[in-house]
């Protein structure tokens, strides 16, 4: 039986009964949790990256669309259209990034008939553009920094009005965002470097070239209202959010309210950006962001996304509402649940996000497997977005976000204290993550007193990084060495656990040789732990640390830190069972968790003790049974690449080769040029000599740590 | 019927009631003098013991220890520590083997032995030490590598051999050898026990020149160690001398050239901790199924530690010979909850015997309160045959100045008596552990499983003294033979020169009875902490029981 055709007005009129989520991870998963809860069915989409993931099995349905680049899966408007149509799902709700801003895709929503949970098309074009927006936004009266947006392009002319504004100016692309294809110029020179480099990535990131330039704000900070309008003109605002605190340009810490703001400018604030949404007609969830001159304390119009937000979090926190319910319902033609005066503002939150990164190579993204996994639990003030799980993978083909950590407290200070708490019991352990960053970061001074701003990171970073040689280091050595204690003795402790209950049961007798301490003939046993050091902030060569046990009694160690000062530690170990511990030290006791997976050889260990993390490997296994012997590496010495190899600082595709084997380098001259999450790397001569193994070609993809080429020194010998 | 009858309180505040007769009351006095005396004595006499271990524990002396690190090599009993299970035990066997021997020190006899588990199994592990003497055979190397190859082949332990050495010792090569238990022995037993099944593996860490190369060409498996393990019958200089031929070590026999070439060596090492974790999974693949598992399913599951404190042990052998005190204070301290059931209680009481459990597993104990008369030895030989018919193992706890003397006792047919128990001992087929707490003297070493009747295993207190006879009664009888002697030739022999020969007489048994005399020569496998025994006797246990049990016969009594 055909069905006849519904118009648009009729459509509207219908519920929204089941919701096809085109996007992964986190978001799909909070959103699928929400329509669970008003008994909406949902439908997920997954690449075949994502086989199996949390989303995916978190949906009623799941419909494959594509191969794992997400240009020929996430971003398939077409097979999500299909999927959606073949499931009857009646809305699709983009979440954020993928598909979420185009406009197209909204459009393309209505003429299938699908309920576009979010803005109408129009409002995202307009939005989307962000020349135009400025102009709609001028019109409107809300303020804009100073700056050129028209569509001349020509290099001599922006170059000349960016001298008219004055220096320093940004140079943005006027399409995508996230940060991707941003340059700050200083100084005249570097100009036409950067606006070429930006306009490059730009095309290869949104297709379309064109940027803006506007001043620079020296110490601005990045604040922006959520609003929310319906399908009936009303438009309230939701207060707004500091997300200042960012690394290559994107946030990593975000609250509301913003700290440090009177309330009168909470109302300016919230009262242009209603009026920028009510600009271009706007209903459904946005966020108008603004730059704030921590100097002049004004504030300007910076763009407006068109999308829930990342950091949607924070506000449903301080509100107690639901934004993806808001969503639905006024995607389902309802008003607005509250007036702007019923909106409450109780409390405060902060998002941390917990990223798969290498912060001491310059926040580069990381992949790898999660071998163990164990976010803090949750409750009505600790939310985890998360959207994997454990033995999950990070790929290169997404956002290499791991999960967001959402608290709640009754005041900015309380509210703090606790996410300092939910980061230090944030267990991650497999790949690299930004985790200890960010405990670092909520721990310094400025931070707790809400003196935040974008280049906060830049600014602070002594305190943030470690200097080797600083007190700071010697401390952190100090505790690496205490925790490298605790491994050897939770290992040791398991070690005979495991043992006992293997051979106990087929043997007592024989369990009497897993003793506890083990018997040897007028000796103690000794045991060598050796552990490989990475201080995760530093990102020096590894140090090796060599750890002597001794067994005193059942579940006692010595434990004799070798090394110029040596020192002996006893340690009491009660294993409570899997990976937790009690460990007494110097009369201390102590939760310790302990991780352990096989990677590259080496058996990787993590331990989470007090309020430190540390992460060691242990070059040497005596049992090879996980292993393959043919890819057996000498041990004694750790592995090891020819002098002046420079690696791959992350896994990405090559986008420029720029020089040769056999070209003569400067020291700081780029090499090469990498993209990874669609942002560009240049690499560098680590020093002046000639290029050689240079074996890599544009479009190739490389893996972390791979050796891409060799710079061999030349000497110059003084002939007499 | 037993009748229960309650005891006070162990001193750990446990009370155990039901009590039954079989809980041996704590009949030690803890404020006597002899008490103090004897806590005194042994502590001094362990101290000097652990510093006799600690120096060869150091093996061949800093210099060869520094350049055997040099070479990425570990040493035996680190090697050892690296192959058995993480954080196991070890019975290391005739630790100060070759003290005092020989002019020159020979740490350990050169070699180190001892029984670990390996991937829940455990094995034999002889293993060289290359810092003493390049790891050559003295004739007690030989001596000390036979014996663990002899427990390994009564008990089917699978033997694991860390090989570097540098062969024969030749400036004692006749010692070395030639005859029945030298060196070619070695070889012999390992293709004996191979053909019994019993899995024969050489991880080759360092040389093996000459006869040592057999020793990985005689194994079921072998590893070798690149750069640092070679295998040849003849070394360079030898081969240069011979031949002519001008080669490298690596080249004649490396591990590239015996994976390689030659097929002598199975596995192939990148360094000594790649080649010990290769012989940890060669462990790991064996299939003894049938041959090796545990034949002692009586094992109980739950087992209480004894009510007294095994430390005391310390403090209740006397120095003095002449003290005397019940074995049974020793029994209550080494046996499950303190419980033993005594058999024939009331006859021949100078011989204990008894059954009890350490660990779980059932044991038979012969202990002597006092000389051997006629009825403690006939108990004794009717103890053993009960033990072999019903396969309990046997504990022998020594502490014998021997068999009654006189006329009675002679009329009583002791000799007969104690042939009988010799041969009962001689005969049963169950596993025999024996303990040396205080004297061995004459015939009672033999009646009570001395080292001439094969126990499985013989460790010594440090309290131990063993001779034919003791000092006092030598000196005694041969000073009556010199007199005599000198009495037909005329000799005027004085008061005091005969008190001088009879002291030198004392002081020579004094110095053949110590314990380390016996335990240099390998009389024993080894001197142990008394606080130790139960440990010691258990994982001796669990080694021993380890093969199907085997029928008895014996010879003839003489009725």
């Amino acid at each position: 039986r055909r069905r006849r055709p519904v118009s648009p007005e009729e459509k509207g009129g219908r519920t929204i009964e089941k919701i096809l989520v085109a996007n992964r991870g986190e978001i799909a998963c909070r959103i699928i949790r929400t329509a669970r809860r008003l008994g909406i069915r949902t439908v997920a989409v997954f690449s075949d990256a994502d086989r199996g993931a949390l989303h995916v099995d978190s949906a009623d349905e799941a419909v494959r669309i594509g191969p794992p680049p997400a240009r020929s899966s996430y971003l398939n408007a077409s097979a999500i259209i299909d999927a959606a149509l073949r499931t009857g799902a009646q809305a699709i709700h983009p979440g954020y990034g993928f598909l979420s801003e185009s406009a197209d895709f909204a459009q393309l929503c209505e003429a299938k008939e699908l309920n576009f949970i979010g803005p109408p098309a129009s409002a995202i074009r307009e939005m989307g553009d962000k020349s135009a927006s400025k102009r709609i936004m001028g019109a409107a009266g809300v303020p804009l920094v100073p700056g050129y947006h028209g569509d001349q392009q020509d290099i001599n002319f922006l170059k000349s009005e960016a001298e008219k504004i004055g220096y320093p100016i940004l140079i943005k692309p006027t399409h995508g965002g996230g940060g991707k294809g941003m340059r700050i110029v200083q100084s005249p020179d570097d100009f036409v470097d950067s606006l070429l480099s930006a306009q490059r990535e730009a095309a290869a990131s949104f297709g379309i070239s064109t940027i803006l330039i506007e001043k620079y704000i020296t110490q601005p900070r990045h604040v922006e209202v959520q609003v929310f309008g319906d399908k009936h003109g009303n438009v309230i605002h939701l207060y707004e959010r500091d997300c200042s605190v960012q690394r290559r340009h994107q946030k990593i810490i975000e609250e509301a309210p913003a700290p440090n703001i009177f309330n009168e400018f909470r109302h300016h604030l919230g009262a242009a950006a209603v009026t920028a949404a009510k600009a271009v007609g706007y209903y459904n969830a946005g966020t108008v962001e603004f730059i704030m001159d921590t100097l002049s304390s004004q504030f300007y119009f910076m763009e407006m996304n068109t999308r829930l937000q990342v950091e949607h979090p924070v506000t449903e926190m301080i509100v107690g509402q639901d934004l993806v319910e808001w969503q639905i319902r006024v995607a389902n033609g309802e008003t607005l649940p509250l007036t702007q005066a019923d909106v409450p503002l109780k409390g405060h939150a902060f998002e941390a996000r917990i990223y798969a990164e290498n912060v001491p190579r310059g926040f580069l993204p990381a992949t790898g497997s999660l071998h163990y996994y164990h976010p803090v639990s949750v409750s009505p003030t600790v939310r985890v977005e998360t959207g994997v799980k454990e033995r999950d993978t990070v790929s290169m083909h997404y956002d290499p976000m791991i999960a967001k950590l959402v608290v709640w407290g009754e005041d900015r200070q309380a509210a703090l204290v606790k996410l300092k708490d939910c980061l230090i019991n944030f267990q991650v352990a497999g790949l690299p993550t930004n985790i200890d960053f960010l405990y670092k970061l909520a721990n310094h001074w400025a931070f707790e007193k809400g003196l935040v701003e974008t280049h906060f990171i830049e600014h602070f970073k002594g305190d943030l990084f470690i200097d080797s040689g600083s007190d700071k280091a010697a401390e952190e050595h100090v505790s690496a060495k205490h925790g490298a204690a605790f491994v050897a003795a939770c290992i040791c402790e398991k070690d005979n656990h495991s043992n006992k209950e293997k051979f106990s049961d087929a043997d007592k007798l024989l369990s009497l040789w897993y003793a506890n301490p083990p018997f040897r003939m007028h000796h103690s046993a000794k045991r060598l732990i050796e552990l490989e050091w990475d201080n995760e902030l530093d990102g020096k060569s590894p140090e090796l640390l060599k750890l002597v046990v001794t067994c005193i009694s059942k579940g006692r160690y010595s434990i004799e830190i070798e090394g110029g000062d040596s020192t002996t530690l006893e340690i009491e170990v009660t294993h409570l069972g899997e990976c937790k511990f009690i460990l007494e030290a110097d009369g201390l006791s102590t939760h310790v968790t302990l991780a352990q997976y096989f990677k590259d050889n080496c058996q990787h260990i993590h331990i989470w003790h007090g309020q430190h993390h540390h992460h060691y490997r242990e070059p040497v296994t005596l049992d090879w049974s996980n292993a393959d012997e043919t890819t057996y590496k000498p041990s004694f010495k750790m592995a090891s690449h020819p002098k002046g190899s420079v690696l791959s600082p992350m896994a990405g595709l090559v986008v420029k080769v720029l020089l040769e084997n056999g070209a003569k380098v400067e020291g700081g001259q780029p090499v090469l040029v990498l993209e990874a999450m669609k942002m560009e790397h240049v690499v560098k001569s680590p020093y002046t000599g000639y290029i050689e193994g240079l074996h890599v070609t544009s479009g190739q993809q490389v893996f972390d740590t791979s050796v891409l080429f060799v710079v061999k020194v030349c000497f110059s010998f003084k002939i007499f | 019927w037993r009748k229960g009858f309650q005891l006070p309180a162990s001193r750990h505040g446990q009370i155990c009631a039901p009590f039954s007769c079989a809980v041996l009351p704590d009949s030690v006095d803890r404020n006597s003098e002899a008490f103090a005396r004897n806590s005194a004595a042994a502590e001094s006499l362990l101290s000097e013991l652990r510093s006799h271990v600690q120096k060869v524990l150091d093996g061949g002396g800093s210099e060869a220890v520094r350049r055997n690190r040099s070479r990425n090599k570990l040493l035996p009993r680190e090697r050892i520590d690296r192959v058995i299970d993480h954080g196991s035990s070890f019975l290391e066997l005739s630790q100060l083997a070759g003290y005092d021997l020989y002019e020159e020190p020979l740490p350990s006899g050169g070699i180190i032995t001892g029984i670990g588990p390996v991937h829940g199994r455990l094995c034999m592990f002889v293993a060289n030490d290359p810092t003493v003497k390049g790891g050559t055979y003295y004739p007690i190397t030989v001596k000390k590598h036979l014996r663990a190859q002899e427990i390994a082949a009564e008990s089917k332990l699978p033997c694991i051999y860390l090989v570097d050495s540098g062969g024969a010792n030749l400036p004692r090569q006749a010692d070395v050898f030639p005859d029945r238990d030298n060196f070619g022995r070695i070889f012999y037993n390992q293709a004996k026990m191979s053909a019994e099944g019993i899995p024969q593996i050489a991880l080759v860490l360092g040389s093996c020149t000459a006869g040592g190369a057999y020793i990985p060409a005689m194994a079921d498996e072998s590893v070798i160690v690149k750069g640092n393990g070679t295998i040849f019958l003849a070394g360079p200089p030898l081969v240069k001398a011979a031949t002519g031929e001008e080669v490298s070590a690596e080249d004649l026999g490396g591990a590239s050239m015996h994976c390689k070439i030659s097929g002598v060596s199975d596995h192939f090492a990148h360094d000594e901790l790649h080649g010990l974790s290769i012989g940890r999974n060669i462990l790991k693949n064996l299939h003894m199924a049938g041959r090796g598992i545990n034949a002692s399913p009586y094992v109980s599951s739950e087992y209480k530690e004894p009510l007294y404190e095994g430390g005391e042990l310390r403090s209740i052998a006397p120095t003095d010979q002449k003290q005397p005190f019940d074995v049974r204070s020793i029994i209550a301290r080494i046996v499950d909850g303190s419980e033993f059931d005594e058999f024939k209680k009331l006859y021949g009481t100078t011989l204990v015997t008894g059954f009890a459990k350490i660990y779980g597993q059932s044991v038979g104990i012969i202990g002597n309160n006092g000389i051997l008369f006629t009825e403690s030895a006939l108990k004794g030989s009717h103890f053993i045959e009960l033990c072999a018919q019903r396969n309990i193992p046997l504990i022998f706890l020594q502490n014998i100045t021997g068999f009654m003397v006189g006329s009675k006792s002679e009329a009583s047919g002791i000799a007969k008596a104690g042939a009988k128990m010799v041969m009962a001992v001689s005969c049963s087929k169950v596993p025999k552990i024996t303990i040396i707490v205080g004297g061995s003297f004459g015939a009672g070493n033999y009646g009570m499983c001395g080292r001439a009747f094969s126990p499985d295993f013989l460790f010594l207190w440090p309290t131990a003294k063993i001779s034919v006879m003791g000092g006092a009664q030598a000196a005694g009888v041969l000073a009556q033979i010199e007199r005599s002697n000198k009495k037909k030739n005329g000799i005027k022999w004085s008061e005091e020169e005969e008190e001088k020969f009879k002291a030198g007489v004392v002081k020579e048994y004094e110095r053949e009875a110590s314990p380390y005399y016996s335990t240099s020569r390998l009389w024993d496998d080894g001197i142990i902490d008394p606080a130790h025994t139960r440990m010691v006797l258990g994982l001796c246990l669990s080694a021993s029981v380890n093969h199907a049990p085997r029928t008895t016969k014996f010879g003839v009594f003489r009725m």
